[in-house]
């Protein structure tokens, strides 16, 4: 073998860590996935600098304009009390998106790192462990969050509290099989006759084989958790007027539907386009991630 | 005329990749009363060729592109999905390697026995039951009528294939298909399930057609030899010619590979570097049970530089000895000495100051690497875990492994599913002896891998011991290999050492009948010798 092939080889062996290089790789050849990532990324962009380039205040409103359609002024309308449905939408998206991808991070890192530690250790660890999340489970949610608002009042931090609180337990769960599955496996014990100490073995061998479910379950969960804030604001256990967020939209928009539906359409159209763009985005991750899915 | 008369069978299957030939105009035949032995390595297309006369490849993606198959005169291949359910199971019956997967286990085997016969003959349920019971005890099941209404999950491997050649049998066919019938069996289960196939055959004037990896196992059963390589036939012949006079130089190098030789012990005065004294490893099974007794007081010592063959049956506790001492598992009472430092209750820094003196290679390539890391990732963990290499010299380190395993450097950047069986076996043993080991734990290395492969990985490890000055417990099920590459070689059953020697005094001399039974298992023993 030539000396300029030796170069090559080594210059190539020195990219480290490369499941997640690879990965980046994949992902980037996933057009759909791609799609997704840019619509998620453009959402989360216009919902941190809403104050700064939102058409309008949040609290104008021109009550004798009222409900009007789509115009030049207001692109996507105006509400029953004349407010821009465009910058209503906007301010919603920070708060929807927040719920969403705070609750779900919460929950992720709850459960997964509970679920793996539950399912690596075993035994009486995991026994208790994982009867703390039937015990949690068996609670209703209803009441859960009922006991946090009387004890809290009512606020944005105890709503990612409470969705979290519920959303990890599952997380836990399909953590744990994965784990205990991966457990058994020789490349494993492998790793232990190596000396690799516990940490690392979870963070490096079992975690990144047990991603394909979790990332799934990631996406299912944060439209999930996106409509659980809706069900609560309408219910008056999460976000109150004049505060707003998709859901609420939504829930208003239904109730007039018929004679102003564009204060339903935009609404749902920005909580679709968000779901989608995860969904895609979530199936091309678990792709990417699967090694030997790859045609390459 | 021929029972079955195979013409010119070429089976491809479609791809994405393009059109790959598995079977390449393939002619054989098998005769009334005969065993014919259909031999290759995995993908060889001997089971593809089999499977494609019953209609048992899935078309797409297989496609059978011309040849003829005459069973009784007529052609197989020609027939359509209503009248092939008619042959198969009733003119042509199969037996499978893994018994477990093929019995459905919510069905007791007596209900799985009679259901080809209540539903395909119409036969009365007393006289089915009285059938079934009749096969049974043909097929060697200890007291039928007790047993008929287990489930298979009460049997053993051995006994699990035996209902599955009552089940193949009870149809009265004319020619049976058994596709590596005993490799998922013990050397002596294996014994007897091959004594059974032909007991059956002979008796019932029927056609067998024998597919395995292993020209040794058929040695003492084929009538005819059919050895086949990437789709072709490369040499037929009957045994004795096969066996003694073969001319095709890749026939030659599957006899050469089996190994026959035994390894000269050890010169000049043993030192122990492990020292293994009273040793149990016991496993609970849950409340008021009797703990599993994998290993039950043991005591012996390793060599330095020796290669110590560890033999037996699977639950013999072979592989829980090997765990044992480098603490994989739990070890219940008694000392591991290793090098002067006492293993068994050694925690933490210390630990893992002595894993990277003693090393392990996994019996399954498949599930012994990590799918999601490179070769790069595999062979950098444990250089960079002990010192070995900094992050500026591993790339170095892991090139250097990967020449010394035989891997070429161009696949560094690749994942352990892009590779075969035996390159994967050679990952992993770069990975033990990445650390720079003295002394290697070797789990059935070679029984998951090809002949042919195997004999190549054995050589490797051959002289990679002897380059890295290992000191091996090398276990395995297979006498002949463990022969070929031990100095001393321990007899393990139920748990206890039985006998122990050098490989000519186990092999020509065996005190203990449980050894000399292991040793009359050993396949292909008349013709090899």
């Amino acid at each position: 073998m030539s000396t300029r092939q030796n170069i090559v080889d080594i210059s190539q062996a020195e990219q480290g860590t490369s499941l997640w290089h690879d990965a980046w790789l994949r992902l980037r050849r996933n057009k759909l996935a791609v799609l997704g990532l840019v619509v998620l990324v453009l959402f989360v962009a216009i919902a941190l600098l809403t104050p700064w380039i939102a058409p309008y205040s949040y609290q104008a409103q021109d009550l004798e304009l009222g409900a009007s359609p789509p115009s030049a002024a207001h692109w996507l309308g105006t509400d029953i009390f004349g407010r821009d449905l465009l910058t209503q939408i906007m301010y919603g998206g920070r708060i929807s998106l927040a719920v969403g991808f705070v609750a779900t991070s919460v929950a992720l890192l709850i459960g997964v790192t509970w679920g793996a530690i539950a399912g690596y250790v075993g035994g009486r660890t995991d026994a208790v462990m994982m009867r703390l999340v039937d015990i949690l489970y068996a609670l209703p949610f209803m009441i859960f969050i009922v006991l946090l608002s009387v004890v809290f009042g009512r606020n944005m931090l105890l709503l990612f509290l409470a969705i979290g609180a519920v959303e990890w337990l599952t997380m836990a769960r399909i953590m744990r099989g994965q784990v205990q599955s991966l457990r058994q496996q020789e490349f494993v014990e492998a790793a232990i006759s190596l000396g690799l100490p516990p940490s690392t073995l979870i963070r490096r061998h079992v975690v990144p084989n047990a991603l394909g479910p979790i990332i799934v379950y990631t996406t299912l969960t944060i439209p999930n958790v996106m409509l659980l804030e809706a069900f609560l604001s309408f219910l008056g256990l999460g976000i109150q007027p004049p505060q707003t967020s998709w859901g609420l939209l939504i829930s208003y928009g239904a109730e007039t539907m018929e004679e102003y539906p564009w204060l339903l359409i935009f609404p749902g159209l920005a909580l679709a386009l968000t779901l989608f763009s995860l969904n895609f985005l979530g199936d091309g991750l678990r792709d990417a991630l699967d090694v030997r899915g790859a045609k390459d | 005329m021929a029972l079955l008369d195979v013409q010119n069978l070429e089976v491809s299957f479609v791809t994405r990749n393009g059109t790959n030939k598995a079977v390449d105009g393939i002619s054989f035949s098998v005769d009334t009363g005969k065993i014919t032995a259909i031999i290759g390595e995995s993908g060889s297309g001997k089971s593809v060729a089999c499977y494609s006369l019953l209609g048992l490849v899935p078309q797409p993606p297989g496609r059978i592109d011309g040849g003829r198959a005459l069973f009784e005169g007529r052609d197989l291949l020609q027939m359509d999905e209503h009248q092939l359910r008619e042959i198969r199971g009733r003119d042509i019956a199969m037996i499978f390697q893994d018994p477990m997967t093929c019995l459905n286990p919510y069905m007791t085997i007596g209900k799985q026995l009679m259901e080809p016969l209540l539903y395909h003959r119409k036969v009365a349920r007393e006289a089915a039951r009285e059938r079934a019971l009749e096969l049974l005890e043909e097929v060697g099941i200890r007291d039928p009528a007790a047993t008929i209404d287990n489930f298979p999950h009460q049997f053993s491997g051995g006994m699990r294939q035996r209902v599955m050649i009552a089940m193949a049998l009870i149809n009265e066919p004319k020619l049976l298909i058994a596709d590596e019938p005993t490799t998922a069996l013990d050397v002596t289960i294996q014994a007897q399930i091959l004594k059974l196939i032909a007991e059956l055959q002979h008796k019932r004037d029927i056609g067998v057609i024998f597919i395995s990896h292993d020209l040794a196992v058929v040695a003492d059963i084929a009538d005819t030899i059919v050895v086949m390589k990437q789709g072709q036939i490369v040499e037929t012949g009957d045994r004795e010619g096969i066996f003694h006079n073969a001319r095709d130089p890749y026939t030659k190098k599957l006899l050469a590979a089996i190994p026959t030789d035994s390894k000269a012990p050890l010169p000049g005065q043993p030192e122990p570097l492990i020292k293994v004294r009273k040793l149990c490893t016991w496993f609970a099974q849950g409340h008021g049970k009797e703990p599993v007794k994998a290993v039950n007081d043991v005591s012996f010592d390793i060599h330095r530089g020796e290669v110590l063959g560890l033999v037996g049956e699977s639950g013999s506790g072979k592989s829980t000895i090997g765990r044992s001492i480098l603490r994989l598992v739990p070890v219940t009472s008694g000392e591991v000495n290793f090098d002067g430092t006492e293993l068994t209750r050694l925690e933490g820094r210390e630990l893992k100051t002595m894993r990277r003196r003693m090393q392990m290679i996994f019996q399954d390539p498949f599930a012994s690497l990590n799918p999601r890391m490179t070769v790069y990732d595999t062979l950098a963990e444990p250089l960079l875990l002990h010192g070995i290499e900094t992050r500026k010299s591993v790339a170095q380190g892991v090139l250097k492994l990967m020449d010394d395993v035989g891997l070429a450097r161009a696949f560094v950047r690749k994942y352990p599913h892009e590779f075969s069986g035996g390159q994967r076996q050679r990952i992993a043993i770069g990975r033990a002896l990445a650390t720079r080991p003295e002394f290697v734990v070797a789990d059935e290395p070679v029984s998951a891998l090809d002949v042919t492969i195997q004999a190549q990985i054995l050589d490797l490890m051959q002289a990679l011991g002897r380059e890295y000055g290992l000191t091996m417990l090398f276990v395995s099920h297979d006498l002949a290999v463990v022969r070929h590459l031990a100095d001393r070689i321990l007899v393990l059953y139920h748990g206890k050492i039985v006998e122990q020697g050098s490989g000519d005094d186990l092999f020509e001399r065996p005190q203990e009948a449980y050894t000399r039974q292991l040793l009359q298992s050993i396949p292909g023993r008349s013709l090899l010798a």
